[in-house]
């Protein structure tokens, strides 16, 4: 413990002061590593509000995967062919993948996984809210990991660096996954595109529909550009000198909407942005302002969608407590069964 | 399309490969209503594993078998196309899932069954078949694992838990038969040591599903009533929803790109 290891170099100091001598301490030294650009590892002290911080993050990250399987998930019986069937079986998959090792990052910030979930069904937590939306056609799954999981990795990359160890160990094997999840949206599209005039309009209104949620609420609100960036400013300075963010929401959704457009035009698909057009002296692609009193009006998780989410999420978890209950009975009463693979 | 004539033998392979073919077709179907539903994430994630593995089975199997009975259906066309009337799929492969006990004793039952025989069928005549077997039998040992695991944490448990499975298992077995029963085409099979037959394995399965099924205290029900009519395409009524579905997609395109 980091505690400990100074207690060797210093005299303790006795008294009230001394506890704040010590605070003082721990976080100049806790400063230091993030300036030094080292990781920050579970034993190592951090401030409260960095591990609130955190631990936010994480839950909502780990939260949106397992929200994010549902959407696709209900394709998964109608998958037009067997080889489209196991691309979306194996990526549904990977999400559930990527939830356990970002719940398992979560707790070594000292949260249970069952809290974050209880969180999640009461509530008190939410997933993104980009997949608060359903997915109508089957040209929604290529859309949704086309997009959204293509916002995720613009979001993610810079993860991998994050100051929090677990957490940027948990985005470097999330990342590579997410990677590929994109260029499979992106094919299913393109052979959507190419096929009848049908499946053309299907993919194209899959890609109207996923568009803006992608752009807005994969990144969140605007962080950047004075008053209009409001609160969202603020944290996200908090966030990037703790270094748990590296780049701003507006400069990450600037980098997803500069990567779309040309991957939009070989696809033969438009997104649904008319103000969409390249700024030489910007180096840059326009794009129109984001609605976000559309956002703003609707309480966090509370539409339609929203609701059916965390209604089938929390039933699932219900109707299963009957089998944690008898696997937790089971461990205990065989403890040398405890290292057998529960799955 | 003109594919040569199919031999008297590979007409009784491609029968062979689609009874197969079908049952991992259908219980993947199954599976893939669990996935976002399942207990726990652990589970989210080995049902969808032992989906996929089923998923590539019968992509495998119904290729081989539009191949060998001299029609050149695609994988497609056999999955989508088909009407019920002409799926070979066992009645177990198709029982709805019921609680999680009810497809665990599905998966115990269809899992060791699949592990024997594909073991046995990796030394028939046809190649490509006994090669896929092979790996096939490999894959279907880790569901088997997972399935033998679940029925003792099942039925050790809790007293809640270990009523469900006892249900389940009760529930299930009847539908086991027909797993093992025989064709014109496999019979002929076996009579020329081509293509063992299910029946050889019967004896095995007994005795390995027994074993798990005692170690989780549990008893499996007596011979009694079995079901059948699977394999003669006479299915039962969920099972055209669970088509309707599986096919409506593909159907909805005519002549689609995917
Ligand atoms: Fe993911
Ligand atoms: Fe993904």
């Amino acid at each position: 413990m980091t505690g400990a290891k100074q207690a060797t170099h210093d005299p303790p100091p006795g008294g009230t002061t001394g506890a704040e001598r010590d605070e003082a301490d721990l976080l100049t030294r806790f400063e230091a590593l993030l300036a030094a650009g080292e990781s920050v590892e579970p034993h190592d002290w951090v401030p409260d509000g960095y591990r609130r911080m955190l631990v936010r993050q994480i839950a909502q990250h780990a939260h949106s995967e397992i929200i994010g399987m549902q959407p696709e998930g209900a394709w998964l019986t109608r998958a037009p062919t067997l080889y489209r069937k196991a691309v979306l079986l194996a990526k549904v998959q990977d999400e559930a993948g990527h939830g356990l090792y970002l719940y398992s990052a979560a707790e070594t910030l000292g949260v249970d996984r069952a809290d974050l979930l209880d969180a999640l069904h009461r509530g008190r937590q939410h997933s993104s809210a980009a997949f608060d939306h359903p997915a109508l056609t089957w040209a929604d799954t290529g859309a949704i990991a086309w997009l959204t999981d293509g916002a995720a990795v613009v979001n993610q990359a810079p993860l991998c660096r994050t100051s929090y160890g677990p957490y940027a160990r948990a985005m470097r094997r999330v990342c590579q996954e997410e990677g590929f999840h994109v260029q499979q949206g992106y094919d299913q599209l393109l052979a959507l595109s190419r096929g009848t005039p049908e499946q053309k309009r299907m993919a194209q209104d899959a890609v109207d529909r996923w568009w803006l949620p992608a752009v807005a609420l994969m990144f969140g609100p605007p962080d950047t550009g004075g008053a209009a960036a409001g609160v969202g400013a603020a944290t996200s300075r908090q966030a990037m000198a703790w270094g748990v963010k590296r780049h701003t929401n507006d400069e990450l959704r600037q980098r997803f909407v500069d990567l779309c457009v040309p991957q939009a035009r070989e696809l033969g698909l438009t997104l649904p942005d008319p103000a969409i057009r390249w700024n030489p002296e910007r180096g840059h692609h326009d794009f129109g302002p984001v609605d976000w009193a559309c956002y703003r009006r609707a309480l966090p998780g509370d539409s339609h969608c929203a609701r059916r989410r965390i209604a089938h999420r929390a039933a699932a978890h219900r109707e299963g407590a009957w089998v944690r209950e008898a696997a937790e009975a089971y461990a205990r009463r065989s403890p040398e069964a405890a290292g057998e693979p529960a799955a | 399309m003109t594919t040569e004539a199919a031999t008297a033998l590979e007409r009784d392979f491609a029968r062979c490969a689609l009874r197969l073919g079908d049952d991992a077709l259908v219980l993947a179907q199954r599976l893939c209503t669990w996935i976002t539903r399942a207990p726990t994430l652990e589970e989210d994630l080995a049902l969808s594993n032992i989906a996929l593995d089923l998923v590539g089975h019968a992509r495998a199997l119904l290729s081989l078998s539009g191949r060998l009975d001299g029609t050149g259906r695609t994988e497609d066309e056999l999955a989508q196309l088909r009407d019920g009337r002409e799926f070979r799929n066992t009645l177990l492969a198709e029982l709805p899932n019921g609680d999680f006990a009810v497809t665990i004793a599905r998966q115990l039952a269809f899992s060791h069954y699949a592990r024997l025989h594909y073991a046995d069928l990796a030394g028939c005549a046809e190649p490509e078949l006994a090669a896929l077997a092979g790996r096939a039998a490999r894959e279907v040992d880790y569901h088997r694992l997972h399935a033998d695991g679940w029925t003792v944490r099942l039925g050790l448990g809790t007293e809640e838990s270990r009523r469900r499975m006892q249900d389940g298992l009760d529930l299930v077995w009847p539908y086991t038969a027909e797993l093992f029963a025989a064709d014109e085409a496999v019979a002929r099979l076996d009579a020329a040591g081509a293509g063992p037959a299910p029946a050889r394995v019967l004896e095995r399965w007994r005795r390995a599903t027994a074993e798990t099924v005692s170690r989780a205290g549990l008893r499996l029900p007596e011979p009694g009533w079995s079901a059948d009519g699977g394999r003669e395409g006479l299915h039962s009524e969920e099972f055209g929803a669970l088509l309707a579905e599986m096919q409506s997609t593909y159907r909805q395109y005519p002549g689609g790109a995917w």
